[in-house]
């Protein structure tokens, strides 16, 4: 995580950057955290979901296309069985039948109404002759001397023994198809039984159980002309707007014929010896829809997973932009204070100094007023010795005045004495490190620490050794470039003296600057540098009864060497 | 009074000729020399009763003479003077009853009751 927010923070330190500037990174990371931690949490959960739909649609469209293809065989084998028994029966009357016997009325009758008691679906039947006659006829209609020669029917039969013919509406407007057998006789003549049977048949036979109100069954011919009655797909000898579906020889489901997507889902399948295809419609159900309907606890399972990990997701990234905001303000409040402790030193400094340097002055001006007040006194009186006596203590009055001055300023300077406690050098230097941790981290910048494991705890002042770490790691840091190190490194150096010693790998100093960097206001920072930082520490450092030394060599670093009593004797005195 | 000889140490040499004239003027016996090492030379060679020095000196400074004057002459009584205020830098406690500290400018008079306190306190010990 620590990782991520970093390629994404800015990389600049961000002590001075103004509060709308905060506020928008603060809401960068937040955004950014929100949307990663959804991203891990979610995804493998999105999969899974993903995948299971995936293999729940295989099986779904598996489970459909087996159900459809079973009632498809199943119904497919019933009709060819009616048809292909109807075509029996006529068979049998003409190998038991002499023609002269079918084309006796009264016989043909009977064999009609036996036909018709016994298997059911006749409608009439009829003896065709080798010429294509008519011959006999029983039926409703009255068909006998009709010629059938020029029919395709009566054609196909003569060629292949048998034959069943599309559906056609006869004269009482009821779908009917016909069926043709042909008997040779021994002299190499032929006749045909022809009989009509009522669709209705086969109607009644094509039903699926549990159908559903979308799905449709239906018969149609090889010309794609519905054979039986559609709820779908229209009436009885219309045209089926659908290209015919290429022949196979067990039942089949697609979704596809040649190059046209249906919108639904076909079954069909040839029925043998006749001119039918059966066909069932389903429409397509939204394997989506399917998914959700069937799988309820799945679903109230994710719909609360997804909840859950928002809600967690979103309370975990603002509990954590809220901690780096708190955690960035104390640091910054930090940095500030100690900026505003070194601003108060460098005035104090500059205080004491300027008071210092006035007090012998005025120290001389005093002495010789006072001298020329003793001289006067001690002289006989002369015309203006009054008036002479009343400069001089005027003169004295304002040495007075001034050294009040003077004497407030080197107060104020002394507001910054030093308070001595025992101190724990490494924990010192770890917490000061903590201060530029996150600095160090935006550049890549590394702080190696080495500690001598048996430091004595030293007394010192606290807040001010903080400042003087904390002064030269920041040019340290400002030293060091991108993938930088810095060493910190602790000695102890004799019984009562310790060395801490920073070192860093960074431009370095150059020789005729490493002459001045301890003196007020030289900076090579430019605008940046008040001047004051080292110059400060130098005089921390001596106040403390240590001393600090500087080595530096361009392009390869800088190393100072900070070295402190273990016990301060000056401080110690005062005390 | 003039049983009193004092010894004024302090770089600035206006300061310390006009304070031997005035003490003159009061007589009080006063020698000044303007460096830590001409004051230790001068004590070897005659007897001075209160030594006034300034913290702050090229050289050896006041602190050091301090050191080297209570070792050799721990008769001598302190005067402590110092342009520095408050508190001086490093004054070391075992001598607070033969030190006084005085800040720049100070009164005359102030340096004379300073003197007789010191005097006063040797006395009585």
């Amino acid at each position: 995580m620590q990782l991520f927010l970093q390629m994404i923070l800015p990389r600049r330190f961000i002590q001075y950057e103004s509060r709308i500037e905060d506020i928008r990174r603060y809401r960068r990371i937040w955004r950014f955290s929100v949307l990663l931690t959804l991203i891990v949490a979610l995804l493998p959960l999105i999969i899974t979901a993903g995948v299971n739909h995936f293999m729940f649609r295989k099986n779904l469209r598996a489970e459909m296309n087996f159900d459809i293809s079973r009632n498809l065989f199943n119904l497919s084998r019933s009709l060819e069985f009616v048809v292909e028994e109807r075509l029996s029966a006529l068979r049998l009357i003409v190998s038991e039948k002499s023609p002269s016997q079918l084309q006796d009325m009264e016989n043909l009758g009977m064999t009609l109404k036996n036909l018709k008691s016994t298997f059911g679906g006749f409608v009439d039947l009829g003896l065709i002759q080798g010429d294509g006659i008519q011959a006999a006829y029983v039926g409703p209609y009255n068909l006998k001397g009709v010629n059938y020669s020029d029919q395709a029917s009566f054609k196909e039969a003569v060629l292949r023994g048998t034959y069943v013919s599309d559906v056609f509406l006869g004269h009482r407007q009821f779908p009917h198809f016909v069926i043709l057998v042909k008997k040779e006789m021994v002299n190499g003549d032929f006749y045909l039984l022809r009989a009509t049977v009522d669709m209705e048949l086969l109607n009644r036979l094509i039903f699926i159980p549990n159908m559903q109100s979308t799905d449709d069954i239906f018969i149609i011919n090889h010309d794609c002309i519905l054979q039986t009655e559609s709820s779908k797909h229209g009436k009885v000898l219309q045209d089926l707007d659908l290209p015919v579906p290429p022949y196979s020889p067990f039942s089949k489901v697609t979704e596809k014929i040649g190059d046209v997507t249906l919108p639904f889902v076909l079954g069909y399948s040839y029925i043998e010896n006749t001119p039918f295809i059966l066909m069932v419609t389903k429409s397509r159900v939204s394997p989506f829809m399917e998914w959700l309907r069937r799988q309820p606890e799945l679903v109230v399972f994710l719909l609360i997973s997804v909840v859950l990990i928002i809600a967690v997701v979103f309370w975990s990234s603002t509990e954590m932009v809220k901690q780096i905001r708190s955690a960035d303000q104390k640091r910054t409040q930090l940095l500030m204070n100690v900026e505003y402790t070194n601003k108060m030193a460098t005035i104090g400094r500059m205080a004491a100094g300027v008071a210092h340097e006035i007090n012998n002055p005025l120290a001389i001006i005093n002495e010789k007023a006072g001298l020329l007040t003793d001289l006067v006194s001690f002289t006989e009186d002369f015309p203006q010795k009054e008036k002479t006596l009343n400069a001089l203590e005027s003169i004295i009055n304002s040495v007075e005045r001034c050294s009040a001055v003077t004497h407030r300023l080197l107060g104020f300077s002394r507001k910054m004495e030093i308070q001595t406690q025992p101190i724990d050098l490494p924990s010192l230097l770890d917490e000061v490190v903590g201060f530029l941790a996150r600095e160090a981290e935006y550049q890549n910048i590394r702080i190696f620490k080495d500690y001598d494991p048996d430091i004595p705890q030293i007394e010192s002042d606290k807040g001010q050794l903080q400042q003087i770490f904390l002064n030269i790691l920041n040019n340290a840091l400002a030293a060091v470039s991108r993938g930088g190190k810095i060493n910190l490194m602790v000695e102890k150096l004799s019984k009562d003296r310790v060395n801490v010693i920073i070192r860093d790998n960074g431009v370095g100093i150059s020789p005729e600057n490493l002459q001045h960097i301890f003196e007020p206001f030289f900076s090579t920072k430019g605008d940046f540098g008040t001047g004051l930082g080292l110059s400060i520490t130098h005089s921390l450092v001596h106040k403390l009864g240590g001393t600090i030394d500087v080595k530096s060599e361009m392009e390869k670093g800088t190393e100072f060497t900070i070295s402190l009593p273990v016990k301060n004797e000056k401080v110690q005195d005062e005390t | 009074m003039s049983q009193y000889r004092i010894l004024l140490v302090d770089d600035e040499q206006e300061l310390v000729s006009t304070l031997v004239e005035r003490l003159g003027f009061r007589d009080i016996e006063a020698e000044a020399v303007t460096n830590g090492h001409d004051a230790v030379e001068l004590m070897n060679k005659e007897h001075f009763d209160v030594l006034v020095a300034d913290l702050k000196m090229p050289g050896l400074s006041g602190q050091e003479l301090i050191r080297i004057v209570k070792e050799r002459h721990p008769a001598v009584k302190i005067i402590l003077i110092t342009g520095h205020g408050g508190t001086p830098e490093g004054k070391p406690p075992e001598f607070n009853d033969v030190l006084e500290v005085l800040l720049k400018p100070f009164d005359i008079n102030a340096l004379l009751e300073a003197i007789h306190r010191l005097m006063e306190k040797g006395d009585e010990d």
